[in-house]
């Protein structure tokens, strides 16, 4: 079994003004060359012009299993959206 | 016509390097630089495109840029030594990428004062391309020189192999000369400072020596090539000269 | 590019049936499924078998064209070619990323390409014998390829789903740039539109094979469908083709080489003459005329730069070191 070269996740701004967006990964020896990895296999159709690699292995996730737990919780608190409150039509858009 | 000719040995430097890049497609030590290394021949032939079409149309004769590339000889090209030597190993492809965009960097912010139009707005362009080259190249001769044995071994070979080609780099033909004097391309033989340190600044972090100068060779902007150019062209040309007056 | 309809695949599983009812209300219910959520194994193997061979194909996919970039005609015609060749890479790339979600590596993927324990599209062990199967393949192989790849951007799995969106994203341009070149040769000489016919002749059958065989014969359909790994089933994908293919290959002034190929007003497509299965499972099964060639010259690129990458991995632990070192 060869070594094997780690994976990093690859984030691009597709223009100043947005987020950096995860757009896929790829392998690199060291973060220079993902680097220059990213910008050679996903900014080939000027995709942006700024990227972010992160080590895969860095990255902690939520796990599935909580889902319910982590997240549905919330869906009952709908005193947090703006449409629970009524406003009459005369007061105007607030 | 000499400046016609300055610009045909420029074009051809950059189409037979994008050319030898190219043959890497598919074959890359990794699948990263199966997209990294079309990436520099495509800016490689891109500028051989712009600058045989520019020089044609000085030239006046109705040659296009396929004319140009597909219907002359070898001892019709006038590249430099330095970018038909084969590719051999990823260690020599890298080398001799970094040794040509180390030249061209500093030759493309010179042109970009050019009197000729088109080669500004080139310059323009591929003084950013070689600015990428030069570290891609470079991080790879870093790597490899300061990598395991044998990557610093074959880093070593790499170098002893074509140091004797980066003089004539720095040789300006009498056409050039020409073109030259009349501002329209940078004088080689002033970018030696500039190439120096940016190898010695890789070399140092990669660990390589640079070799005490060797006899150089020379003869390209003469025609006279190694024998590989030969087989480059006779691959290169095989089906546009098939089919004389075709269209593709 | 892409692979053929997956061979070998074993989608047997072995979860409760509660659990494998409630997967399936996921799927039903139009849900992605993400790589840590629970699914059942034969789901998971599926995937891991069917990406791989989508990921092989589009790296062995390079070969057959890359045998062109050097001798491409003019110049126009080599840069588009080797952007084209340079994409097939990067669709292999995100096609192993994909497949890595589902905790395998692209090493151990790569191994299991180079050891024929994994296959790939059967069309790549077909020669490319002239400058007009650059235009083919890109026509008819791309053109097949896309027939494919459309519908798994909505495939069930979501890094696949993203991955194919990707792709055919940039896939494109690939059958237009096909498309022109053997436009180029039909309209050109005598000799070029002999070169485009024989080159049509010889890429026609093995591009209706791409889709693999036909329902009746297809294990693994049904799971894959039920699965929405798959949504359309070979043989509407290869009418799909034909439909499409047979007015642009008339417009071209060339002849599709099957002499029972008509139209079918009541069913509204094409019907064709029979395809040589016999051929198509030889292919498949490692015996077709370039198949030992591709291995061969893939096991080469990935022994030669052996060396390379453990350059790299040895150049980075030095820079770690040292920047502890330093710290």
């Amino acid at each position: 079994m060869t070594a094997t070269t780690p994976l990093w996740e690859v984030f691009i701004r597709p223009r100043n003004g947005l987020a950096h967006k995860h757009v896929g990964s790829l392998h690199a020896a060291d973060e220079v060359m993902a680097l220059q990895s990213a910008r050679d296999v996903y900014t080939r159709r000027g995709e942006g012009n700024s990227i972010w690699v992160v080590p895969s292995a860095a990255i902690t996730a939520s796990d599935p299993d909580q889902t319910a737990e982590n997240f549905e919780p919330t869906a009952d608190k709908i005193y947090r959206h703006p449409t629970f409150y009524e406003i009459p039509d005369e007061v105007g858009h607030m | 016509m000499a400046v016609f000719e300055a610009l045909l040995e420029l074009a051809d430097d950059h189409l037979i390097l994008g050319h030898r890049v190219s043959e890497w497609c598919g074959h890359a030590p990794m699948l990263e630089e199966d997209l990294a290394l079309p990436n520099m021949g495509l800016d490689l032939i891109g500028t051989a495109r712009t600058l045989y079409d520019h020089a044609g149309k000085l030239e006046g004769k109705g040659q296009s840029e396929d004319d140009l590339a597909y219907l002359r000889d070898e001892r019709e090209y006038r590249n430099c030594l330095l970018v038909e030597r084969p590719n051999e190993d990823f260690a020599h492809t890298m080398l001799r990428q970094f040794y040509f965009a180390a030249f061209m960097r500093p030759y493309w912010l010179a042109a970009l004062n050019s009197t000729d139009e088109v080669v500004r707005g080139v310059a323009g362009k591929a003084e950013k391309e070689m600015a990428y080259h030069i570290r891609h190249a470079g991080e790879w001769v870093i790597r490899m020189g300061d990598g395991t044995a044998e990557s610093a071994a074959r880093m070593r070979e790499a170098v002893d192999a074509l140091h004797i080609y980066v003089d004539e780099l720095f040789d300006s033909s009498d056409v050039a000369q020409e073109a030259e004097a009349a501002g329209i391309l940078p004088v080689r033989a002033a970018l030696r400072a500039d190439w120096d340190k940016t190898v010695e600044q890789v070399f140092a972090e990669a660990l390589l020596e640079q070799p005490q100068a060797a006899f150089a060779q020379r003869g390209g902007r003469q025609g006279i090539h190694n024998e590989t150019l030969g087989h480059l062209l006779a691959e290169m040309q095989v089906v546009h000269r098939a089919h004389p007056g075709a269209r593709w | 590019m892409y692979s053929q309809g997956l061979i070998g695949a074993d989608g047997r599983t072995e979860e409760t049936p509660e659990f494998l009812e409630r997967f399936q209300r996921r799927i039903d219910a139009e849900e992605k499924i993400e790589p840590k959520d629970e699914m059942p194994e034969g789901y998971r193997r599926t995937l891991v078998r069917q990406i791989g061979q989508h990921a092989h194909s589009e790296i062995v996919g390079m070969l057959p064209e890359g045998n062109w970039i050097t001798r491409a005609p003019s110049l126009r015609r080599k840069a588009a070619l080797l952007a084209k060749v340079q994409d097939e890479g990067g669709h292999g790339l995100y096609l192993y990323s994909a497949a890595e979600t589902l905790g395998v590596s692209r090493e151990e993927m790569t191994e299991e390409l180079l050891s024929g324990k994994a296959k790939y599209s059967s069309i790549f062990n077909y020669p490319t014998l002239s400058w007009a199967d650059m235009g083919t393949v890109g026509w008819l192989v791309d053109g097949a390829a896309i027939m494919n790849q459309i519908p798994l951007c909505r495939c069930s799995f979501g890094p696949y789903a993203r991955a194919m969106i990707r792709v055919c994203k940039e896939e494109s341009f690939h059958q237009r740039q096909g498309y022109e070149i053997v436009m180029t040769l039909a309209q050109g000489t005598p000799a070029q539109k002999a070169m485009a016919q024989d080159s049509l002749n010889r890429w026609w059958w093995p591009s209706l094979m791409m889709f693999g065989p036909h329902d009746a014969d297809s294990q693994h359909s049904d799971q894959s469908m039920a699965w929405k790994i798959k949504r359309f089933t070979n043989d509407e994908l290869r009418q799909k083709f034909i439909d499409a293919t047979v007015p642009q290959a008339e417009y071209l002034g060339l002849t599709i080489p099957d002499p029972d190929l008509k139209w079918n007003e009541a069913k509204g497509g094409y019907d064709h003459g029979p395809i040589d299965w016999d051929e198509f499972w030889r292919v498949v099964k490692g015996h077709g005329p370039m198949a030992k060639d591709r291995i061969k010259a893939r096991k080469k690129a990935w022994d030669d730069g052996a060396w390379v990458r453990e350059a790299a991995l040895a150049h980075a632990e030095k820079r770690r070191a040292r920047k502890i070192a330093a710290e």
